[in-house]
């Protein structure tokens, strides 16, 4: 079992992202992430699904997406050399006295501070998951009052757009 | 025009003759225009029977089904029969009601979101929000509904469309290309079909409903006359290739025919022609045919591989793929050389012939026989789902194209009668022969009132045992005879009930009577019941205990007493 990037794109219609997870789960396959949003044509939407299984179960569920009426192609960049980004919002316990620690933590991961109040504060990375995760666990330490997470988007390398490989 | 006519006229123009329906609150403007315009419509007493109607029309003729309904609890009433015929591929376009686009949302009367419930059974589905939007929704729908692999499509549409008035602009269809590349070519897997045949000794070819999609009877026919590949087939495929001495050897899988699925057990090469694997043909798939080399072929990309692993998967309609692979063997001189396994096949069909009792009870099995003995030519078979549709499947040669409908994929009880009064309207003036079963009868009994309105030609035979054998039957085998709510204390009499309806009805009670009362039935010119009173304690045999493999049948051999695993 293996997680697969597929990047899935659509018609921008409604209900379209209800056909798509209503068809994997369905079919009995388990969503990690799902990120969907508009593209360069303003008609088409861009969706990215992490799913989790072997290959011919990878097979199967892109063959099903693929019949989906609003589908417009599929492409599995797991396969496909390319770069992933996760955006990611924390909302840490930032007393006085504690603030300079989180501001060096903040530091080493190339992360940002948003927002700034008495008793917390808003930092924002974007970054692949494992960088994520590393920086959750460091702050865990601190007190974190929540966490948002977009999911993974992900781009190919190289001159050719998802739509032309 | 208004947003109905505009749907009524698109109808015409694509050849609809006929649209079976329920009107209501929300179609009121759709029926205004139904009404003045030159489509039939047959009005069912259920909007069950309407679809179930469309799917049997779909069937027989090949074309696409119409229904309509209104929104809420007509929509819903749908449900079955949309499920039924995504299941079985049948292309049916639904047309809902809906309540006015302003009060979508607000729980309103007659409100459900049909779009949203019919989401996993249906090729696609719309709600057309926008009046402009109903040309191109309709063309598309249109062309989903047939293109490829055929199915249900449903539009809803409220009723603020219906009645809304606007010039129309003009909607072209323009068919999606492939949206994943396909692994090898069609050409390299004839090739690697061909290689295949060439190795093999014992080849065998497994017919399903996509041959009688892409109306590939009659090249299958010239293939096997060039190949002298034997065939069985499944319950969809069951009519595909005659069922006669040299033809089909029949169905295979859970209650298939011995030497059917002694064939499939022993073959090396299977060419499996529009089948999707279903599991009452393999059992466990992870043990299915473990060393046979298959030829999978399919319209549907999704359906290689998905549930049986397949050592050549061919993306085709099978009409398509036989021309090819027939001219490809004609080029390089095939010539078949299986006889060994030829006399094998031909000494398990003597070896193992169907098998049944008679004596002082009527059995299904004899019904069946002595209607399939006086019918004259060939006609539509219709059955319902149960025991009934497994003895049919075994015993009645079906003949001709599109002549057998079965709720085969969902296994909807109930199918039966409305699917048979729909084959009537799609094939008029054709003798159609129903088999259906006391339980499935009365789920929707109500459509005799359309048989009698008509006068249709529809022979109806109640296989009634007062119990739901299926059920009975697996309570006997796997739950020790442990019969719970599986029997009717009480039944309705059903000639009775025919006759209310304005039915001819017959009872067939006796062995004696057997010749005599099923000829009074097929000379009658109109909708006949004949109630069949039949042994409850009959058991559909040969069965495959669920998981088993195609060669674990148990059935009572002939010359035994009980039931034993075929050796």
């Amino acid at each position: 079992m293996a997680a697969h990037t597929l990047s899935v794109l659509v018609e921008n219609r409604p209900g379209v992202l209800t056909r798509i997870s209503g068809l994997i789960s369905r079919r009995a396959f388990n969503i990690e992430s799902i990120a969907a949003g508009y593209t360069e044509e303003s008609n088409m939407t861009r969706i990215t699904i992490v799913v989790n299984g072997n290959d011919q179960e990878i097979e199967q569920v892109t063959n099903q997406l693929a019949k989906l009426v609003d589908v417009i192609k599929i492409v599995n960049l797991t396969k496909v050399d390319s770069l992933d980004r996760e955006l990611v919002l924390i909302k840490v316990k930032a007393l006085p006295e504690k603030r300079s620690d989180i501001v060096d933590i903040v530091d080493i991961f190339r992360a940002r501070i948003v927002d700034v109040n008495r008793e917390t504060m808003v930092i924002e990375l974007s970054g692949d998951q494992d960088k994520i995760d590393a920086l959750c666990e460091v702050l865990k330490d601190h007190g974190i009052v929540e966490i948002v997470r977009t999911g993974k988007i992900v781009i190919s390398r190289g001159p050719l757009p998802a739509k032309e490989l | 025009m208004n947003g109905a006519e505009y749907i009524i006229q698109f109808l015409e123009k694509k050849g609809v003759d006929l649209v079976f329906g329920y009107p209501g609150g929300a179609v009121l403007a759709l029926y205004d225009a139904l009404g003045r315009s030159s489509i039939k419509h047959i009005l069912t007493r259920h909007e069950q029977g309407a679809i179930h109607g469309a799917d049997g029309y779909a069937r027989v003729t090949g074309k696409t089904g119409v229904c309509f309904a209104t929104s809420g609890p007509g929509a819903t009433n749908l449900i079955t029969g949309i499920a039924n015929a995504y299941l079985d591929s049948a292309p049916i376009l639904v047309i809902t009601g809906q309540v006015g686009v302003d009060s979508i949302g607000r729980d309103s009367f007659q409100e459900a979101d049909i779009v949203g419930i019919t989401m996993p059974i249906v090729k696609h589905n719309y709600l057309v929000k926008s009046l402009y939007d109903l040309p191109a929704v309709l063309e598309e729908a249109w062309n989903v509904a047939q293109r490829g692999r055929p199915g249900p499509v449903l539009i809803d549409v409220p009723k603020n469309v219906f009645a809304g008035v606007a010039d129309f602009p003009e909607a072209v269809f323009t068919p999606p290309n492939r949206k994943i590349p396909l692994k090898n070519s069609l050409e390299k897997q004839i090739e690697r079909a061909v290689a295949a045949l060439r190795e093999a000794q014992k080849p065998l070819i497994l017919a399903g409903g996509g041959v009688v999609a892409s109306g590939a009877e009659d090249l299958l026919a010239e293939f096997r006359k060039h190949t002298k590949i034997p065939v069985v087939n499944t319950l969809m495929g069951k009519g595909a290739v005659p069922e006669e001495l040299g033809g089909s050897l029949g169905m295979v899988g859970m209650h298939g025919k011995p030497a059917a699925n002694l064939a499939l057990s022993g073959c090396d090469v299977l060419l499996a022609l529009g089948v999707r694997f279903s599991d009452r043909v393999t059992g466990n798939p992870q043990n299915f045919l473990p060393a046979t080399c298959i030829i999978h072929v399919d319209i549907d990309p999704a359906e290689l591989s998905k549930n049986v692993h397949t050592e050549i998967p061919v993306v085709s309609d099978v009409q398509k793929f036989l021309t090819l692979l027939l001219s490809r063997l004609k080029e390089e001189g095939f010539k078949p050389r299986y006889g060994p396994w030829l006399a094998q096949v031909d000494a398990w069909v003597k070896q193992y012939p169907l098998h049944f009792e008679t004596g002082d009870l009527l059995k299904p099995q004899q019904i069946i026989n002595e209607v399939a003995k006086q019918v004259t030519g060939a006609p539509v078979v219709v059955t319902d789902v149960g025991q009934h549709q497994m003895f049919v499947a075994q015993f009645f040669p079906v003949q001709g194209k599109r002549n057998f409908i079965t709720s085969g994929g969902l296994g909807t009880m109930g199918f039966g009668l409305p699917a048979a009064m729909g084959a009537a309207f799609g094939r008029p003036g054709e003798q159609v022969v129903l088999f259906t079963g006391d339980g499935g009868f009365q789920m929707t009994v109500q459509e005799l009132a359309v048989m009698a309105q008509y006068q249709l030609p529809v022979k109806a035979f109640i296989i009634n045992n007062s119990c739901l054998g299926m059920v009975r039957q697996w309570q006997e085998l796997f739950f020790k005879e442990h019969y719970a709510h599986s029997l009717f204390s009480c039944g309705p009499d059903f000639v009775k009930l025919a006759e209310a309806y304005g039915v001819k009805g017959l009872r067939l009670a006796q062995p004696a009577e057997l010749a005599g009362t099923i000829r009074e039935a097929l000379q009658h010119s109109g909708p006949v019941v004949v109630d069949c009173l039949v042994d409850q304690g009959e058991n559909v045999l040969p069965i495959i205990p669920p998981g088993g493999q195609p060669n674990e049948m148990l059935g009572r051999w002939r010359g035994e007493a009980h039931v034993s695993r075929i050796s």
